[in-house]
């Protein structure tokens, strides 16, 4: 039974990933589940300089969600080389390191900086966090400036590129588009969803922030079908995010064109989760006799489906 | 939803990872844990007891435990709970009930399970036979965090506990037992002085303050003012802060607080670098 997929020129054992932001830098997990049986570890996002962050509160719980304005809060570049990276190069899995930058120049000399080091699985380009006013997702939301983003980082590092994608604009289309023609090997679709809370006791909003980014269960269909549009209007390998707790969640996101999938806002509250999904993964392709999850990627689409009469119920 | 913290997190953690050794971490475990009693205290406070053996053992005084009530579908995230006392391989929390996790906690029955990871974050340091009396200051609940400090500390001393009501003065006698003076005051007078917490304490600190080192938990208006009591008689003082918790493993990072440092200050983590902090590390200006 085969397992392992390849997003660009990255080679994952399996096709469960964790979403940027919601795994620290791997090594708060160490002692909770083992990192090596993941498809990869994704650490938070990287800009040049430390980062401090936006004030509290930044958390805010939904029904069926999470709102976070956290800010990127984080230890820049060298800090995560000195304090992280030792522990993150000696996983026998890939690493994926999120970056993003208030710049195109910042972008690229954070992605050369991380070209340097030696074991780097991938980059991913991120252009769409909610909560920052600089950087972040203006780059996701106009086509030309997130194509510079993509092309400058692809012009400094032969590192697999994965950009993130923002899902708040009108069409996923053109952004998927431009972000392949500049050179990204692969998407993550997608980033949280621009929201909010008020707290009607004190009449004001919840986060400090006022706004921030929708995520957890909620989110899961909005997600799916931005996997769905893009996954036909690229070449490149997708990893499908947004909501995702369990196989089915997972298996859905496949079906719709990811290639991988990652496992976010449960992270924080069911640490086994992305390990449980590759059991599950397991035994669906068992029960279904498939040799090779490749075979689902993408079989929802349209003519690829089984008729109704010869499913089976999986739990 | 108040913790506590206990006992230094060792900076090296042996056993439990698989990996390698990680720079900075906490001896976490995730369990299922079985409810032997959940019944209510007083008015909304309820005392719940768990099995949970590969935690219980290992809990530091001020430290806690991220609650995943399992029968709650909607509301997705873990429930932070100071542990309040622990028994062989058992753990108690008191718990007030104040949003749809603490209610429907508060409904589930013994036998019933729950998700534990445990124990979390940095809590007090446990005083010294020779070292300081030992003053502890607790709001409302705040009471949960301390029992274990007071329990596992050879020096005895004096215990301030202040509330609303009658009704939010939780386990005076269960400290009394112990062997701890218990000064109550609530701000209705229905029982003990009438007044705020730090009144009676500003009073024993000008009658004597040397020698003595304060541990708090509580609302943080109150927090301050134990700090700023501190910092007029020159005593060490541990603070126990609670902030809206994600994860409780550090990776969220929604639960920071401003603390001090050499160029300034930055945002640390309640659940891993705290929620026990020596209170001149704290930034609190800059949080306004």
């Amino acid at each position: 039974m085969n397992l392992a997929v390849q997003i660009g020129g990255l080679a994952l054992p399996n096709p469960v990933t964790v979403a940027s932001g919601t795994f620290g830098y791997g090594v708060e997990y160490a002692q909770l589940l083992d990192l090596n049986q993941l498809g990869a570890v994704v650490v938070k996002g990287i800009r040049r300089d430390p980062v401090r962050g936006n004030p509290t509160p930044r958390l805010v719980e939904v029904t069926s969600g999470l709102i976070n304005a956290i800010g990127l809060q984080g230890p820049g570049v060298d800090g995560f080389i000195r304090s992280y990276w030792p522990f993150l190069q000696q996983l026998k899995v890939p690493t994926i390191i999120n970056i993003w930058g208030t710049s195109v120049e910042e972008y690229a000399e954070v992605a050369r900086r991380l070209d340097a080091l030696s074991g780097v699985g991938a980059l991913e380009l991120n252009v769409s966090c909610p909560n920052i006013k600089e950087g972040g997702a203006q780059f996701g939301t106009d086509p030309a400036l997130l194509r510079q983003v993509v092309a400058a980082c692809r012009a400094a590092t032969r590192l697999p590129l994965i950009t993130k994608l923002s899902p708040n604009v009108v069409s996923i289309v053109p952004y998927a588009q431009a972000a392949e023609a500049a050179g990204s090997d692969a998407l993550s679709i997608m980033n949280s969803y621009p929201a909010m809370a008020i707290d009607v006791e004190t009449r004001r909003p919840v986060l400090a922030n006022v706004t921030g980014g929708l995520s957890g269960p909620c989110i899961k269909p909005i997600a799916l079908k931005l996997v769905w549009e893009a996954a036909q209007a690229v070449r490149i390998p997708i990893i499908g995010m947004g909501g995702i707790q369990n196989t089915a969640d997972a298996l859905e996101f496949i079906m719709a064109g990811a290639t991988a999938v990652a496992v976010g806002t449960a992270n924080f509250y069911a640490p086994q989760t992305a390990l449980q999904i590759i059991a599950g993964l397991r035994q669906f392709m068992r029960q279904e006799n498939l040799a090779d999850v490749r075979q689902l990627i993408g079989c929802a689409r349209a003519g690829k489906g089984r008729a109704p009469e010869a499913t089976v119920r999986h739990p | 939803m108040t913790r506590g913290g206990a006992a230094r997190a060792p900076k090296q953690c042996a056993g439990q990872a698989r990996t390698a050794p990680p720079p900075v971490c906490a001896p976490m475990v995730e369990q299922t844990a079985q409810i032997i009693a959940n019944e209510r205290d007083t008015g909304p406070y309820f005392r719940l007891r768990v099995r949970a053996p590969l935690i219980a053992p290992r809990v530091q005084p001020g430290q806690f435990v991220h609650v995943r009530i399992l029968p709650l579908k909607h509301a997705l995230l873990r429930r932070p709970f100071s542990v309040f006392q622990v028994a062989g391989d058992t753990l108690s929390l008191l718990y007030k009930t104040i949003g749809q996790g603490t209610e429907a906690l508060a409904r589930m029955r013994p036998g019933e399970e729950l998700s534990l990871l445990g124990p979390l974050g940095h809590g007090f340091t446990v005083p010294r036979p020779d070292g300081e009396i030992p003053l502890l200051v607790a709001g409302g609940y705040g009471m949960a965090a301390l029992y274990l400090l007071a329990q596992r500390s050879p020096r005895k001393g004096l215990v301030f506990v202040g509330g609303r009501q009658r009704a939010d003065i939780l386990c005076e006698a269960e400290f009394r037992a112990l062997g701890w003076e218990v000064r109550v005051t609530t701000e209705d007078g229905s029982h003990g002085e009438k007044g705020v917490v730090t009144e009676p304490l500003r009073a024993e600190l000008q009658r004597r303050a040397p020698g003595r080192k304060l541990f708090a938990c509580g609302p943080t208006p109150m927090l301050r003012a134990v700090g700023r009591l501190a910092a007029e008689h020159g005593l060490p003082a541990e603070l126990s802060l609670d902030q809206h918790m994600g994860c409780g493993i550090g990776v969220c990072l929604a639960c920071v607080v401003p603390i001090k440092t050499a160029g300034g200050w930055e945002y640390q983590r309640t659940c891993t670098e705290g929620p026990v902090f020596d209170f001149r590390q704290i930034a609190w200006e800059a949080a306004e």
